[in-house]
């Protein structure tokens, strides 16, 4: 068990050092001349005006909601999906009231416009 | 040379394994960059890079040398440690992710059961790298790119989810292999006939993950410059284009495996049974997954970028109804054993 789960933790590892890597040879390779201007942040040649901490659309933090519902919905699913075959039709009904309340949910946020990009 | 291989510690059996995986895999992601300028050029009537090397083949070479003399600029008003973190945190789930991957029949380095579960997990980590990389920049483009991308991966990770939850139910296992083995037979009997919508939905919303063309509004060039990595250089830069370019494959691949079969040969298998190349085998794998590398390139070279609120509306209001009804679709079909592909 534990087993065919050491792999996974060191090509995790290999990944992040393959990450860290570049960097390094990166930092040691590469010319080191800071100034005001260069670091300053990118703004089309402008000085930058105002904080970039900006607001930002309300929108945005909608389907960040949105998506846990969603997602959850989906961790629900993957464990059903697997035994469906052998559970048989009192399965698929079970799930598809379960399917059932969540399109109810999905029809009203469509219907208020949650939906909406315009 | 087996007991050489057997007396080694299995850590380094491990490593090495790894290594087998990995370097093709970066050196692949290299070339793709090349075959990317190659077939765009191509498709534009142009000839592409051909200056560095024989027909420009040394070009993605001469970019990766270029990349390390080049300073790596921290933003002063940046959040310095997250900002070096986010690179790092982009790439490592696009490669660890292949830890799980069956490349053929014997070769796989970690045979988990929950193969799929763990890879759709290190997909959904690298929106993180986008985010961090956005916020800690303190740049109005990078924040603004970083918001948009999250957005749209999150809105497609639904409908990705929902239709891999459509692969686990024709296949019954979440573990790579047995998906593969369940589509047994022949070029029929993989699931991209049975679970089209699905196939379809699938392989726009990886499009729409990796933020490729077009839909790749998060980096267009012409609006917010390039998105969350705006405030990049050098090789911190040339890391987020590493993980874009192999969440690529990683998307391409895990296509091949989940809708067309794998390693799967195309030919019914008693045609086909023994004979060396028309044999089920780790080349079939790398055609199918080629083929949808060049999707990518060609969907760039050929579609306008779409608006934002299009593909909002996309993901939420086609995909995701498209989704559910298939899996109920499928549910019954897998209940009533269809034929030809759940008669057993």
């Amino acid at each position: 068990m534990l087993n065919s789960y050491l792999p996974i933790l060191m090509f995790i590892l290999v990944g992040i050092l393959v990450g860290v890597g570049p960097l390094l040879i990166g930092y040691l390779l590469g010319p080191h001349r800071p100034d005001d201007d260069k670091n300053a942040p990118y703004e089309c040649g402008f000085e930058a005006f105002e904080t970039a901490r900006l607001k930002f659309d309300v929108r945005f933090y909608l389907v960040a909601i949105l998506f846990i519902v969603f997602d959850l919905e989906i961790a629900f699913l993957f464990p059903w999906a697997i035994v469906l075959s052998d559970l048989g039709i009192v399965a698929f009904w079970v799930m598809a009231i379960f399917l059932g309340i969540l399109v109810v949910g999905f029809i009203y946020e469509w219907k208020k416009g949650a939906l909406e990009w315009e | 040379m087996i007991e050489l291989w057997n007396a080694l510690p299995l850590v380094i059996q491990i490593l090495l394994k790894i290594v087998i995986i990995v370097l093709p895999l970066l050196g692949l992601v290299a070339y793709y960059t090349y075959a990317e300028r190659k077939v765009i050029g191509y498709i534009q009537v142009r000839i592409g890079p051909n200056r560095v090397g024989w027909r420009g083949w040394l070009q993605p070479i001469a970019d990766a040398v270029k990349l390390m003399m080049k300073e790596i600029i921290i933003p002063t008003k940046s959040d310095k440690k997250l900002f070096l973190m986010a690179p790092m945190i982009a790439i490592a789930p696009a490669l660890a992710a292949w830890a799980v991957f069956p490349f053929s029949e014997d070769f796989v380095l970690a045979d988990i059961n929950a193969g799929l579960l763990y890879v759709l997990a290190m997909t959904s980590l690298g929106v993180y790298g986008i985010i961090i990389a956005g916020w800690s920049s303190n740049s109005k483009y990078a924040l603004l790119g970083a918001m948009r991308s999250a957005a749209q991966i999150v809105a497609y990770e639904i409908a990705m989810g929902f239709a891999l939850v459509g692969v686990l139910i024709a296949a019954g296992s979440l573990n790579l292999g047995d998906i593969v083995t369940a589509q047994a037979g022949s070029v029929l009997t993989w699931f991209w006939l049975p679970l089209l919508p699905l196939f379809g939905v699938y392989l726009i919303s990886g499009v729409a993950e990796t933020n490729r063309a077009p839909f790749d509004v998060a980096e267009g060039e012409s609006e917010i410059v390039a998105g969350f990595h705006v405030e990049y250089s050098g090789m911190a830069f040339a890391i987020f284009f590493l993980a874009e370019y192999a969440n690529m494959i990683l998307v391409s691949a895990l296509t091949a495996l989940m809708f067309t079969g794998g390693w799967l040969s195309p030919l019914p298998q008693d045609w086909v049974d023994g004979i060396p190349i028309l044999d089920d085998g780790f080349h079939w794998l790398l055609i199918k997954t080629f083929f949808f590398m060049f999707l990518f390139l060609w969907f760039r070279a050929t579609f306008p970028r779409y608006r934002y609120d299009q593909i909002m509306r996309l993901g939420w209001k086609v995909f995701i109804p498209i989704t559910i009804v298939w899996i109920l679709v499928v549910a019954i079909a897998v209940i009533y054993r269809l034929p030809p592909w759940w008669s057993a």
